[in-house]
This record gives C-alpha cells, sequence and structure tokens, in this order.
C-alpha cells in the first residue's frame, strides 16, 4: 500500500464494506519461542472479534503484527485486499488505517491530554493545528474528557488515561481498532469507564479486535470470540455457542479455569 | 574535571519544601544547634589557618589585599593583564563551546544508537571518537590541536586565534563524554513510547523528535549541567595555549610581580561563575525528583 488506492478507503472516509481484514498463515517467532504458529483469521467490516487466552498465547503479538510494529516471518496480512505486509508498503500510513491502544496506556508524559491527541494528526496526517485541535476537542467531549485537555497524564487516573489514548487513536481517523487488554492494568472501579468507550464504539459501527481477559464483556460485545492456544486460533465462534459449549478440550479446560477463579 | 554519564544524582537531604535545604525541617532549637555547630567548624578552621606557624607568609603571598585589588585590575605597562578583563575570554570560550557541544554531541548519541546495517561504519566510528576523546586527557587535547593545527599551515583553518583552538579542544574532548550523556537518557525511554509514537503512524524521525528526544533530555538535565560546571573550570586550560584567559593573567601576574594573590582573585571569579550553576542544577534535581514522587501517587 504505498499510496492511497481506490479499493483502501482513505482516513476518515466512511468504511468499506465486506472483508476488512485478512490474516493467512501469519507465524511470528521471538528467538527459539514461537509465539504464532499460523494465524488464519477473517475479519468483517463493522465485526468485533475479542481474542482470549491465556497470558503468552498470542494476543498481543498478534495485535501488533497487525499494526506492523513486530514485523511477521510468514504469511500475509491484506487490508481491504491489499497486503500490507509485502515488501515496499508505506508502514506509517498503513497504520493511519489501523489504530491500536495498550495495556499500559503509553501516553506520553510530557505533553498535555490535547497535544498527545493533536500531535499525530498534525504530523502524519498534515492536519493543520486549529483543526486537529477542534476534533480533538469533539472526541473528547463525546468521551465526558473535555475538561481534561490542558492536564497532564500523570494528573489523570488509569481509567482516564486509558480513554485519553482510545481518543488518541480514534483522532488518526483509523478504519480498525486493536484493543491490548486495555483494561488489565487498571484497578477494577475504573474498569466499567474504559469497557462503556468500547461498547460506545463497538454500537458507532467501529471494526475491532480485542484481546481480553474480561469474559463477561467478551460475550456481551463480540460478535465472534477466537480461543488462541499454542500459538493458533483453537476455536472460533460466535459468544454464545463458544462459552456455552467449547469444543476443544483446551478451550473446555481454560474456560473452567476462569469460572472457578469467579469471572465469568 | 569530574565528569561522568551517571544518572540523576540522589536527593538531597531534608527536601520538604521549594529548592534544596541542607536542613530539614525543626524548630528554632535545631536552627541555633546548626549556627552554634557551624560558628565551632569555622571558627576551628580559622584558627588553625591564622596560628599555623607560617600563617603570616602566606596570607602575604596568596591573600594580599593590594596584590589582589592589583591583578584583578591589571596594569599593561607593567607588564600584567587584568583578571577581572580576563575571565570575559572564559565565560565566551565557555558559551561557544556549550552551544557546539549539545550540537555535537547529540549527533553522536543519536549515530551511535541507530541500527540497521548502513549506519554500521558510522556506529563504529563513533565508538572509536568516544573512547579515544574521553581517554586522552583535556590538556593534551588542547596542546595538541592549539599547536598541532597552526603548524599545518592551511589557509584559513591554521590561522585562527589560541581561543578557537581551545574551544575546538573543549568540544572534541566534552562531546565524547556528554553524548554518553544523550545516550543514557534516550536508553531512558522506554521502548513502549517509541511504539505508541510508531502505532499512531508517526515517522522514525518525527517520533524521536516529538516524543523521544524531549523525555531524554529531561531526564539527563542534571548531568548534563554537572558536566557544564566542569567545562566553565575547564576553560582556563586553554592558558597553555597562552590565550589570555583567568588563570593565565594570574599567572604572568604572579611571574612578574612575585606575588600569588592574583590566584585567589581568578579562583573567586570562577566560583562566582560556577556556584549560581551550581545552585540551579541542585533546583533541578530537586523539582525532578518532586515530580517523580508526585507521579507515582495515586
Amino acid at each position: 500500500m504505498s499510496a492511497p488506492d481506490a479499493a483502501v478507503p482513505g482516513p476518515g472516509a466512511p468504511p468499506a464494506e465486506g472483508e476488512a481484514l485478512r490474516i493467512e498463515g501469519l507465524r511470528k517467532s521471538f528467538g527459539a519461542s514461537d509465539v504464532l504458529r499460523g494465524i488464519d483469521l477473517s475479519v468483517a467490516t463493522h465485526e468485533v472479534i475479542c481474542l482470549i487466552g491465556a497470558s503468552g498465547s498470542g494476543k498481543s503479538t498478534l495485535l501488533r503484527c497487525l499494526n506492523l510494529l513486530e514485523p511477521i516471518d510468514a504469511g500475509r496480512i491484506s487490508l481491504w485486499g491489499q497486503e500490507i505486509t509485502g515488501a515496499g508498503v508505506d508502514q506509517n500510513l498503513v497504520r493511519t488505517y489501523v489504530g491500536i491502544v495498550f495495556q499500559s496506556f503509553n501516553l506520553f508524559p510530557h505533553m498535555s491530554v490535547l497535544r498527545n491527541i493533536t500531535l499525530a494528526p498534525m504530523k502524519a496526517r498534515k492536519v493543520p493545528r486549529a483543526q486537529a485541535e477542534e476534533e480533538a476537542r469533539a472526541l473528547l467531549t463525546r468521551f465526558g474528557l473535555l475538561d481534561k485537555q490542558a492536564d497532564y497524564p500523570d494528573r489523570l487516573s488509569g481509567g482516564q488515561q486509558q480513554r485519553v489514548a482510545i481518543v488518541r487513536a480514534l483522532a488518526m481517523r483509523p478504519q480498525i481498532m486493536l484493543l491490548d487488554e486495555v483494561t488489565s492494568a487498571l484497578d477494577p472501579e475504573l474498569v466499567a469507564e474504559v469497557l462503556d468507550v468500547i461498547r460506545e464504539l463497538a454500537a458507532s459501527g467501529m471494526t475491532m479486535l480485542i484481546a481480553t481477559h474480561e469474559m463477561g464483556f467478551a460475550r456481551d460485545i463480540a460478535n465472534r470470540v477466537c480461543f488462541l492456544a499454542d500459538g493458533t486460533i483453537v476455536e472460533d465462534a460466535p459468544p454464545s455457542r463458544l462459552f456455552t459449549e467449547p469444543k476443544d478440550e483446551r478451550t473446555q479446560k481454560f474456560l473452567r479455569r476462569i469460572v472457578e477463579a469467579g469471572r465469568l | 574535571m569530574s565528569l561522568g554519564a551517571g544518572g540523576p544524582a540522589p536527593g538531597s537531604f531534608g527536601t520538604t519544601g521549594r529548592g534544596p535545604r541542607l536542613l530539614s525541617g525543626g524548630g528554632r532549637r535545631v536552627t541555633a544547634i546548626s549556627t552554634v555547630s557551624t560558628l565551632v567548624v569555622l571558627g576551628a578552621l580559622a584558627a588553625i589557618f591564622l596560628l599555623a606557624p607560617g600563617s603570616a607568609q602566606v596570607r602575604h603571598t596568596f591573600f594580599n589585599p593590594t596584590d589582589m585589588w592589583q591583578a584583578f585590575r591589571g596594569d599593561p605597562k607593567k607588564g600584567y593583564y587584568s583578571v577581572g578583563a580576563a575571565i570575559w575570554l572564559n565565560i565566551r570560550m565557555f558559551l561557544a563551546a556549550e552551544v557546539l557541544i549539545l550540537i555535537v554531541a547529540l549527533a553522536i548519541a543519536l549515530v551511535r544508537l541507530s541500527t540497521g546495517p548502513v549506519t554500521f561504519p558510522f556506529r563504529v566510528l563513533s565508538m572509536i571518537y568516544v573512547d579515544f576523546f574521553r581517554g586522552v586527557p583535556l590538556l593534551l587535547v588542547i596542546l595538541a590541536i592549539g599547536f598541532g593545527v597552526p603548524a599545518l599551515r592551511l589557509p584559513f583553518v591554521s590561522a585562527q586565534s589560541t581561543a578557537v583552538y581551545g574551544v575546538a579542544a573543549l568540544v572534541l574532548s566534552y562531546s565524547a563524554y556528554v553524548s554518553e550523556v544523550y545516550r543514557a537518557g534516550l536508553n531512558s525511554v522506554h521502548q513502549s513510547q517509541v511504539a505508541a509514537a510508531r502505532s499512531l503512524g508517526l515517522s522514525q524521525a518525527t517520533a524521536l523528535r516529538y516524543v523521544i528526544l524531549p523525555q531524554a533530555i529531561r531526564n539527563v538535565i542534571p548531568p548534563l549541567l554537572n558536566d557544564f560546571i566542569s567545562l566553565q573550570k575547564d576553560t582556563a586550560l586553554v592558558g597553555v595555549l597562552g590565550a589570555i584567559e583567568a588563570n593565565e593573567a594570574a599567572q604572568i601576574y604572579s611571574s612578574t610581580v612575585f606575588n600569588y594573590s592574583s590566584y585567589a582573585v581568578a579562583a573567586a571569579l570562577f566560583l562566582i561563575l560556577t556556584i549560581p550553576l551550581a545552585r540551579f542544577t541542585d533546583r533541578v534535581i530537586d523539582r525532578d525528583r518532586r515530580r517523580r514522587l508526585a507521579g507515582t501517587a495515586p
């Protein structure tokens, strides 16, 4: 994807219909450990997919590969039919289509909330400052954070920081959002406000891949739930089926442990 | 020369309010005790100095007010320069060197931390550079540049003043140290910040410029200031080339009049320069520490 193409909607354009994302035979290893051993997945536009699985099952690595933060070893990833993992791909352009939010927020500590949000639109999309700030304020208003615009990240609670991180990713007007365990670093009482933001995003039709340990939330929000183990997608089913009649033995075992821990 | 690429200095004692405090908070009793203690210690030191068998001789040779005043004023007719005027050359050399060091050292640090096969030879060169100039005494670098470059008899390059060669030597030597300070700062910014910046579609250069460098530099301001305190003093070494800076002017006075009080004048002038920077450094360290403590609070 070296230049904007008719097949791929430009930043801010209405999302295309049909298959948004296709992953074929994706493999990734770090040194001797094979983290992903052949992932195949197709995601339709407006679909919300939750990735579940034990820690270290490769959920985060998969999301980082989709944002091109990790180079892949084998396989291919396509957005609306265009491969983004080949040679000559403009990684920075791809990343403007695929937003990612991390477990540890990763806000820029030396910038105010507003500047955190406007930096990428101004520098990567060349949006004029006034327009970038206007758009940022509109997003902050939408998620109830407008009064925090002048604050620095360390003045905010974890929940507020994570909501700002989501707004920062949204300011690039991505077509797909990747959420990497965005509530795992939060105090329990702060989880709800972040989940509400994600629900709102799902309701607005955002295509999302969500790695999560919040099984109740996954059951509510996901169109499909994928269970990862041993570097592959072991089971891929609607939540109503996967949580009640898991077919694979590993899924059954994982869900049994989750139930015992009182998290479902 | 106390240079080092160390991290931020440890916190000072009992910093409760604004600015660094040597004394922790307490009542009048604490203040009274510390005052008495200070007076006793200073009084004892003064007594040792004044009662020493050679005290009168030392006071006359090193701290004679008449000589100090004459050295400060200078008198070209009698063959010596004003130490007070000569300190301006130190200040100018310091300022010129500081600006150049900040730029050169950053370039070296960025090369050293670059990745990829294309920049490999530059990485090796920067490593050799840093190893070399951190290993060779500054005085030798000043002598080599100050006497070697003019001897080459190149047009323009060999026709500069001794102060210019002195600044060049200071920049060569200090850039090696300061690049290591920068490197420590750049390494102190967590990789997740790079990932966050790149994930938003920012290029490597933009991420460096707006996200990584500002945090890296903020983290190393205390050690940078520390190096610049050293740099202020080390401008005195340029005197070996014959540049009339404060130390050289003091030496000329002492060898003309056979009294060392001129060195006391030069020392006092250097203190006037370095102490404000040292106090400023303390304040920055203290502010940094309080900000970190505040940052970890819920």
